[in-house]
């Protein structure tokens, strides 16, 4: 049963890579089918922007489609819930009218509810399932308000009517839409503070799903950001770009912050995806600020970095859930304190994941590195809009970019290193066991993806520029030179990964062949590892991942706000006899307790006052209904 | 074409084959402020010569990551040597990236370094990789902030350009903001190359190493590689930190007079650079780790003003 629905999703994303590849090349179409959907009919459209998010699905779910057949699983769960998700995510893009939308998109968010409720036995499955049915559905009423006052503004529900009206309204009423949209689009990508949900719910989903999710899924969040906050409402104040670009920082920053201090595995991955979030929106909203500047050149090169690491976070944090997913099959846990050692267990794993943290690490010659230069080149050349506190954003956007990339260096250190290398930490991770060729297979590809994507980055940004270009102007800001040599905004920076690459391999070569040639010694002798005397190294010598991480925790002590709390018993007859210690040192999220908590806690207030109203008996509710009903009439 | 190779061999020469002297040469001016004798100034080459004749003991606990460590650490310093104006202003891979290339080539390295210091298994290599990462974290929003105060000026990113643009306008050199980025890139090399007050490469303390401690396990040939890449590693911040804020003597033409030139205006620029770190390092003690953020953040403030200054004195 799994097993057909996986292939069922294969056909539908080879379906949407091939479309969609059509789209970027410039292919456009619509259909419209009436009679399928109310208010409007079902309208799909396809242009360059729409055909680019479709190689994003169809790209993802072809190799998370072939692993989920692959994976030795069995059960039935989710083998509906699995395609309609991945074909709900193909028709977002496509839509070309509010009712076609907000269908698809609720279509997509409740076929990932049930994925996520893979577990329906587990609490911690449950309350995932939960928090996120109630984040995704806040967002959803604020998308469905937006709409609908567009709707009733512009006298359309189309999205092409908009387009043609919205130069027309008045600067307040394009606001309270923007922010409406933004506030939906950022929650479903999972933008801080709206993220809530992110965390719990992709890790609580399968591997192949929670790929789909952290890889896809959240990035239509983006598309939908780019289509209200450029195509949609055409362009907007100032405030619009900063504000994109600033919750962008915020978010990059603070969920690799996040994703440092985590210890399970998927987890980390979670907040690693916000971080990426977070990345493409600082391109994003520096894309925004330049195109309300009228740099169309700047505006393309920093839609490009976004869109181009859009499509760079899709493929290895699909290809990092795949690796993380046949780790946690091979040793039955997430916790990576109970891991170790498995690079030489899982060997096609280990060179797979590290291939995915190096990419997302933005490690040269790999993708990663390529859309954080275009990013940076972009972001750097802000002095030409002259406004100085502008300025001062992008450098604020510029030090939170840094920053983000030198933690997310750490922080896949850890989840590489913890993982994979030294001593497996506990018998689990000592009996794993490789995953099953078809699993193999889908992460080699990917991993293969990453590299291309990579060396090939002046074939990708060009095509890239031109998906931007349909969304503001058409001046091409790139140019290509020998060696793929990309060239940006007329020499200011130049990049060329090929030559990178074919460098460091030399390199790598160099020392090798001189130490051959110069006869040093050549074998080399196999020990333990040096103990300070100790008779024999066990696991427990090993750093965790936890101390890995505590710099980080007391460095930004204020931000994680690190309780240890220390529990020790005593033997009953003699003090000097300890029976157990407990040690625990949780950290607390200040979004919890400052912004959630006293939300959920003012709601409760209101329901528990309010139920004094609720006696239960039919004759005071009949009262109720005829005052609600004299006041109505005294108010009209 | 010819003479393009001759010169990138020539970088690549003059940086692995000086790296080893900077270092001794700063140790020597350390031990002469001390009151020692101190080593000769080329003690490192017979260090490293000792090492490459040792048959290396490798840990059983490690994989292939810890072997394959110190030739990703050499080649990505081999590479930084074609990128950075070391002698011409134009370096056979100036085009292939640019400074922000270069910030992530040392990343390359500092990623493979860290995750060996966790493959021997030791807590010690764990901590030298915790600390290591964490330090580099916090580094390098400076870096990039420094970099952009330079290329405001220059009005490019690419080193070559650079180089040029102040070596023909001086005058956009002498101004506050200038300085200040000079000041906040010169601590931040002191965190990325582990020198004193952040590191101190002479310590084998356990509780105070940081980058000694990562390449504890390593022996032989493999430390020799290692400590031959952190070499080049300090010669190629200095040399950046030289070429791209005195930018005086970095030739654009590929002639043997303007090259030898370059050369040794090099070599005077690097004496300076090496007598004002050891007499930093002579005078001031190591910080706690859990200072070094402070100090770090310092820099990056002085960063981000010189950022400032740029945009509001255009």
């Amino acid at each position: 049963m799994a097993a057909a629905g996986a292939l069922a999703a294969a056909a539908i994303g080879l379906v949407a890579l091939v479309l969609g590849l059509g789209g970027v090349a410039g292919s456009a179409w619509t259909v419209v089918v009436d009679w399928l959907v109310p208010l409007g009919g079902l309208e799909l459209t396809l242009d360059p922007l729409a055909g680019l998010f479709l190689v994003l699905v169809g790209g993802v779910a072809l190799p998370a489609s072939f692993y989920a057949a692959g994976s030795a699983e069995r059960s039935a769960r989710g083998a509906l819930a699995y395609p309609v998700f991945v074909a709900s995510m193909c028709v977002v893009p496509l839509a070309a009218n509010t009712m076609t939308f907000v269908i698809a998109w609720e279509l997509m968010s409740l076929a990932s509810y049930f994925l996520v409720l893979h577990e329906p036995e587990e609490r911690a499955s449950v309350r995932a399932a939960w928090v996120y049915a109630v984040m995704t559905h806040a967002g959803l009423a604020c998308l469905l308000a937006g709409m609908l006052l567009m709707g009733a503004w512009t006298g359309s529900l189309r999205f092409a009517d908009w387009r043609a009206a919205a130069p027309g309204l008045g600067a307040g009423a394009r606001g309270v839409v923007f922010v409406l949209l933004a506030a939906g689009f950022a929650g479903k990508a999972g933008v801080i503070p709206l993220h809530v949900w992110l965390p719990l719910a992709h890790p609580a989903a399968p591997s192949h799903v929670s790929a789909l999710m952290s890889g896809v899924m959240i990035k239509l969040g983006v598309y939908g950001l780019l289509r209200a906050g450029l195509d949609w409402l055409g362009a907007g104040p100032a405030w619009w770009g900063v504000a994109v670009l600033l919750a962008g920082t915020v978010s990059s920053v603070i969920g690799v912050l996040y994703a440092l201090v985590d210890n399970d595995l998927k987890k980390l991955l979670a907040f690693s995806s916000i971080e990426n979030v977070g990345i493409i929106l600082i391109g994003v909203g520096a894309g925004m600020l330049y195109h309300g500047a009228g740099l169309e050149g700047l505006a393309l090169l920093a839609l490009a970095a976004a869109l181009y690491h859009t499509l760079n976070h899709a493929t290895f944090k699909a290809l990092l859930f795949l690796g993380a997913g046949a780790v946690v099959h091979a040793t039955g846990t997430r916790n990576m304190e109970a891991m170790g050692g498995l690079i030489k267990r899982m060997p096609w794993t280990a060179a797979c994941f590290l291939v995915g943290s190096a990419a997302i690490a933005a490690l040269p010659p790999l993708n990663g590195f390529v859309s954080e230069w275009l990013t940076f080149v972009a972001l750097l050349q802000n002095t030409r809009i002259a406004q100085p506190m502008l300025n001062l954003v992008f450098a604020l956007g510029v030090a939170g970019l840094a920053l983000t990339s030198g933690l997310a260096m750490a922080c896949f250190v850890k989840a590489f290193g913890i993982t994979f290398l030294a001593l497996p930490r506990g018998d689990a991770a000592a009996r794993a066991h490789e995953a099953p060729p078809a699993m193999r297979a889908a992460m080699v590809a990917l991993a293969v993806v990453c590299v291309a994507l990579g060396l090939g980055a002046t074939l990708v940004v060009p095509a890239l520029v031109t998906v931007a270009g349909a969304l503001t102007g058409d001046r091409a800001p790139v140019a290509v030179g020998d060696w793929l040599t990309l060239g940006v905004s007329g020499g200011f920076a130049t990049l060329s990964t090929l030559a990178i690459a074919v460098a460091l391999g030399a390199a790598l070569a160099l020392p090798l062949i001189a130490l051959r040639l110069a006869g040093a010694a050549r074998g080399q002798r196999r020990y333990e590892t040096w103990g300070c005397g100790r008779m024999l190294q066990t696991p427990r010598m090993e750093y965790t991942a936890t101390a890995f991480a505590d710099p980080f925790r007391r460095v930004f002590g204020f931000f994680y706000r690190p309780e240890k709390r220390l529990d020790i018993t005593f033997h009953p007859g003699a003090r000097y006899f300890v029976q157990r210690i407990e040690y625990a040192n949780p950290t607390r999220s200040i979004f919890d307790d400052w912004l959630y908590r006293p939300a959920l806690d003012a709601l409760r207030s209101v329901a528990h006052r309010a139920r004094a109203i609720q006696s239960g008996s039919a004759n005071v509710y009949l009262a109720y209904i005829f005052a609600a009903l004299l006041l109505l009439l005294a108010l009209a | 074409m010819i003479a393009t190779l001759l010169i990138a061999l020539g970088q690549v020469l003059v940086a692995g084959a000086g790296a080893p002297l900077l270092v001794g040469v700063v140790r020597t001016l350390k031990a002469r402020l001390a009151g020692r004798r101190g080593p000769s100034p080329w003690q490192p080459y017979a260090d490293l010569r000792k090492l490459l004749g040792k048959e290396p003991v490798v840990s059983t606990t490690t994989s292939w990551v810890f072997r394959a460590t110190p030739y990703v650490l050499v080649a990505t310093m081999l590479v930084t040597a074609l990128v950075v104006p070391i002698l011409v202003a134009r370096p056979a891979l100036g085009f292939a990236g640019n400074i922000i290339l270069l910030m992530y080539l040392f990343m390359l390295g500092t990623f493979f370094l860290a995750l060996a210091g966790l493959d021997s298994g030791s807590a010690f290599g764990g901590m030298g990789s915790s600390r290591e990462v964490a330090i580099a974290a916090l580094a390098e929003p400076t870096i990039i902030l420094a970099v952009f105060a330079l290329a405001l000026r220059a009005e490019t990113i690419n080193l070559g350009d650079v180089v040029e643009r102040l070596a023909r306008e001086p005058l956009l050199a002498a101004n506050p903001a200038h300085l200040l980025a000079f000041v906040a890139f010169f601590i931040v090399m002191l965190a990325e190359t582990g020198r004193l007050p952040v590191d101190n490469p002479a310590t084998h303390l356990e509780l105070t190493m940081i980058h000694e401690a990562m390449v504890l396990e390593y022996s032989g040939r493999y430390l020799a590689l290692v400590e031959w890449a952190s070499a080049m590693r300090l010669f190629v911040f200095m040399t950046l930190l030289a070429n791209l804020f005195f930018p005086w003597g970095v030739t654009s033409l590929a002639e043997p007079v303007p090259l030898l030139l370059g050369l040794l205006a090099l070599a005077g620029k690097l004496a300076v650079l090496a007598a004002a770190l050891a007499v930093l390092e002579t005078t001031v003690a190591k910080l706690r780790l859990f200072r070094v953020p402070e100090l770090l953040a310092g820099s990056f403030a002085l960063a981000l003003l010189s950022v400032t200054a740029v945009f509001l004195v255009p």
